[in-house]
């Protein structure tokens, strides 16, 4: 049984081929260096959407004339301003601001995990995993509710460039603007949640090998080390969605 | 095999410094979102470049942080760091001049 608390044993961490780059371990890098991969994945999302956006008319009159039109790129804060349970209620960014202070705390709650995984402490490891995976939960909820709500429309809907009513959008049609606005939409925010949702699959299962016992045994949390990168580079592409997409 | 549920090894105990630090950036990054908020709402209209230039400021402010603190690359080998950021700085630089590309193109269509 391991019932040693060094890990760090010079043999111990050197690659099969007998050094060790960069100081790291052959897991660690590795996840460093696919998180490089997805992050030009997710830029090229978001310079598509740059370029997209750029190339389209902008709103010019004040905020409080806006209307949706298909003519011109919409004001994100005017599409974004619903809330659960308020409806009618104009909230803009609020409900976007709550998820993105969601997602903060969860990676905080991720840290606190590692720093606990440092200590070899199981207890703090497994309670600091189980609010970051609730606060992933969280997020999801929060996603899908907005999804539907974007999805299904205001009530006044907007008039198309024919003239007859929309409401709501999808991947042909937007009420909101021009389509290919819902359809960033749908794209960057699907992606990002779907990188969400797999982020808490493997918190839940390195949460559940850390219950069981398997990383004690194994002597170190390192596990608890590498998903915790993933779940925070999930947090800083919501980041830069929260800013390129809801604010400016 | 069923491990026992309670762990037979005595944990360190924490070191109050480093989770003061975590709760510290943790604060920093609520405190840049409150302050997204308030330029988003409360700024002028007129103002848009400004607030733009603000938001993506702020942006790269609490990227830094989970990068750097969260994420532990600040303290990891600096081969190591630069190696994760100077790519990333190219994709940056390719946001920019696509940026220009497509002002090219609007202006073809409305200008």
């Amino acid at each position: 049984m391991a019932n040693s608390v060094s890990v760090n044993t010079t043999n111990k961490d050197l690659w099969a081929g007998g050094a060790e780059p960069y100081k790291a371990s052959y897991g660690k890098l590795m996840m460093w260096f696919f998180l490089i991969s997805d992050a030009f994945t997710f830029s090229a999302f978001l310079i598509a959407y740059g370029v997209i956006r750029f190339r389209h008319p902008g709103y010019e009159g004040t905020l409080s004339d806006f209307s949706f039109s298909q003519t011109y790129w919409p004001v994100p804060e005017k599409v974004f301003e619903a809330f659960p349970f308020f409806h009618g209620v104009e909230l803009p960014l609020v409900f976007v601001g709550l998820m993105t202070f969601i997602l903060i705390l969860s990676s905080v709650t991720m840290v606190l995990a590692v720093e606990a995984g440092h200590r070899m402490d199981r207890q703090g490891v497994e309670k600091w995993m189980v609010w970051t995976i609730f606060g992933g939960l969280m997020f999801l909820g929060c996603q899908a509710w907005e999804w539907s709500h974007f999805i299904h429309g205001t009530d006044a809907g907007s008039k198309l460039l024919d003239g007859s009513i929309i409401y709501g959008a999808n991947l042909q049609l937007n009420q909101y603007g021009p389509p290919d606005f819902a359809a960033f939409f749908f794209f960057i925010t699907g992606f990002h949640g779907f990188h969400v949702f797999s982020g808490i699959a493997l918190n839940f299962l390195i949460f559940y090998q850390a219950t069981v016992g398997i990383l004690e045994k194994r002597g170190h949390y390192e596990m608890v080390e590498k998903v915790g990168l993933y779940w925070h580079f999930v947090d800083l592409v919501w980041v830069f969605v929260f800013t390129f997409f809801y604010l400016v | 095999m069923i491990e026992p549920e309670v762990s037979t090894i005595k944990p360190q105990p924490a070191d109050k410094k480093k989770i003061f630090k975590i709760w510290w950036v943790a604060g920093i990054l609520a405190l840049v979102t409150a302050a997204e908020f308030y330029v988003a709402l409360q700024f002028p209209e007129s103002w848009k470049s400004f607030k733009i230039f603000l938001f993506i400021g702020m942006t790269f402010i609490k990227a830094g942080y989970i990068v750097m603190e969260f994420m532990h690359l600040g303290h990891e080998q600096k081969s190591l760091m630069w190696t994760i950021l100077i790519p990333t700085a190219f994709v940056v630089w390719l946001l920019g001049a696509l940026f220009i590309q497509a002002d090219a193109i609007y202006q073809a269509i409305y200008g």
